[in-house]
């Protein structure tokens, strides 16, 4: 019994470890570009690729730390433990059985959840730092996230409908055969309610205000240092990939292969970089009013556009 | 670092009241080794070289020269080099022109919160010997007998070029492992209190702030 349990996880965890090695190197890879992008829109050079992995190692190499309690320890260690459990449960390459993760009939749910997990562990390890200004930092960005949840909600639950599985794998095998068949075009609304909580979500202007260095000290990470830092940029790198890779899989068409993966995530990015560069920063609240007004009332729509026009 | 561990040594926090002494640390700080494996060491000291992260906390009027160094036209980011608004996360602490004696208080505590190894750079002429307000009543003249400096750039004040050339030495310092400021400051903490004290009338805050 256990040695065929053995034999049929073992490979399964050296897949998804090979996965998560990719996506975080690919996330970290992708962060730089990003920052030379936005450097060149500032008529700068910009940082070069190889800066976030050196400062990953400098954090690493820091000689001293200071903790604040057991939950300042498990605060960065939850925050990656949701970045590497949202990725378990996304099939990454379609049709690959190597890189479908642990993906399963429901696991849509489960992503949904584990998105909040790493968040709320934060939440409790910055708590326990005793610094005002991450308590203040965690208040800003979980009301935000709460606020940017709804529309996104809404367009998973839209999708859902349409393709009538919560699945992941599902999803994306229903879009395949061509562009045509991408929920960007079959089911839009969906889409645009999604992409507007993407913003929220990449934490980039005009949606930035929780991490903004001149408002509050960088946000929630105020107090943590040395490894536990080195934690949080990996997770963020991860975190980051990990929701392109998502947002791919059910607005986009999945990929079929790394390039393809690649490309798409790319792309989707860009999304939130164009309208953070043109657009100034919101204050919280006006934040907040903002996804519950119009993508909350997008994501509605969609609802009842797939309940009209694509089940009927 | 517990209490009861550093007894013998422990810091005696005078600058505290009894019912003060309870909510902070009386540990000595320790000074660091280098890591055994030399490789180990010179990897861990070129990433340090390549992701310096200043303090963004401006002491005095020199620190108006930091401002364009993060602008298009000389982009310190090409060099790893970014700002860090908290003590806790940046190892680069510039000394932004004359301190007076209230600035000094700050600067030593923000200094011994941020994490080792940590770098200063004293920028201007004013911390190194007072400057133009060198008999001034409550300006240190010589700021290295308050905290371990690596690097003067004397000047009134320098321009940005200078702050930019002198960054790219200290990184040239930092990888060949020249720079150990926080160990200096670590074995020689009773000499600093004491000039620190001698200062700064009104110490009401722990010997060493963790």
């Amino acid at each position: 019994m256990i040695s065929e349990a053995f034999t049929e996880w073992l490979p399964k965890v050296g897949n998804f470890s090979l996965t998560l090695l990719i996506v975080t190197f690919y996330g970290l890879l992708v962060g730089a570009a990003i920052e030379r992008i936005i450097a060149k829109v500032q008529g700068r050079i910009g940082i070069p690729y190889s800066q976030p992995f050196i400062n990953i190692a400098k954090t690493f190499f820091k000689r001293t730390a200071v903790s604040h309690g057991i939950m300042f320890y498990l605060g960065p260690v939850f925050r990656i433990a949701g970045g590497i459990g949202t990725l378990a449960f996304i099939p990454v390459i379609y049709g690959s059985e190597m890189f479908s993760n642990f993906s399963m009939a429901g696991d849509l749910f489960l992503v949904i959840y584990f998105m909040f997990f790493g968040q709320l562990g934060m939440a409790l390890g910055a708590g326990e730092s005793g610094h005002p200004y991450s308590a203040i930092g965690i208040a800003r960005g979980l009301s935000q996230m709460t606020a940017y949840e709804v529309p996104f909600a809404l367009a998973v639950i839209s999708i859902v409908i349409q393709y009538d599985t919560l699945s992941i794998t599902e999803i994306v095998a229903a879009q395949q055969g061509g562009w045509q068949n991408w929920t960007v075009i079959t089911n839009w609304v969906a889409t645009l309610a999604a992409m507007l909580a993407f913003l929220g979500m990449t934490g980039y202007s005009p949606f930035d205000i929780f991490l903004a260095p001149q408002e509050i000290p960088i946000g929630p990470p105020t107090e943590f240092h040395s490894a536990y830092l080195s934690f949080l940029q990996l997770n963020r790198a991860l975190f980051g990939a990990t929701k392109l890779v998502l947002f791919m899989n059910l607005f986009f068409g999945g990929a079929t292969g790394w390039p393809e993966l690649m490309i798409k995530t790319f792309l989707i990015y860009m999304v939130a970089i164009v309208v953070g560069v043109a657009f100034p920063r919101f204050r919280v609240d006006q934040g907040i009013r903002f996804f519950f007004k119009i993508p909350t009332l997008i994501g509605i729509m969609s609802i009842v556009y797939v309940q009209m026009v694509l089940t009927s | 670092m517990s209490k009861q561990q550093n007894k013998e040594v422990a810091l005696k926090n005078d600058g505290l009241s009894e019912e003060e002494k309870l909510y902070f640390s009386d540990a000595r700080p320790r000074p660091y080794e280098p890591y055994s494996i030399k490789a180990v060491e010179d990897f861990a000291n070129w990433a340090r070289a390549n992701s310096l992260w200043i303090l963004a906390f401006g002491t005095g009027c020199c620190s108006i020269e930091l401002r364009p160094l993060m602008t298009a036209r000389f982009d310190i980011s090409r060099f790893g080099v970014a700002g860090r608004p908290t003590p806790r996360q940046s190892s680069l602490f510039i000394i932004g022109g004359y301190v007076s004696v209230k600035t000094l208080k700050r600067i030593i505590r923000s200094y011994e919160q941020m994490q080792g190894p940590k770098f200063i750079i004293a920028l201007g002429s004013c911390p190194a010997n007072g400057g133009m307000y060198f008999d001034s009543y409550n300006t240190i003249n010589q700021f290295d007998l308050y905290l371990p400096v690596d690097m003067y750039i004397t000047g009134c004040m320098p321009r940005p070029e200078a702050l930019l050339s002198s960054i790219l030495e200290l990184q040239e310092d930092i990888k060949a492992g020249n720079c150990d400021g926080a160990n200096r400051y670590v074995n020689n903490l009773d000499w600093y209190k004491t000039n620190q004290k001698k200062v700064i009338k009104n110490w009401d805050m722990p010997d060493y702030n963790w």
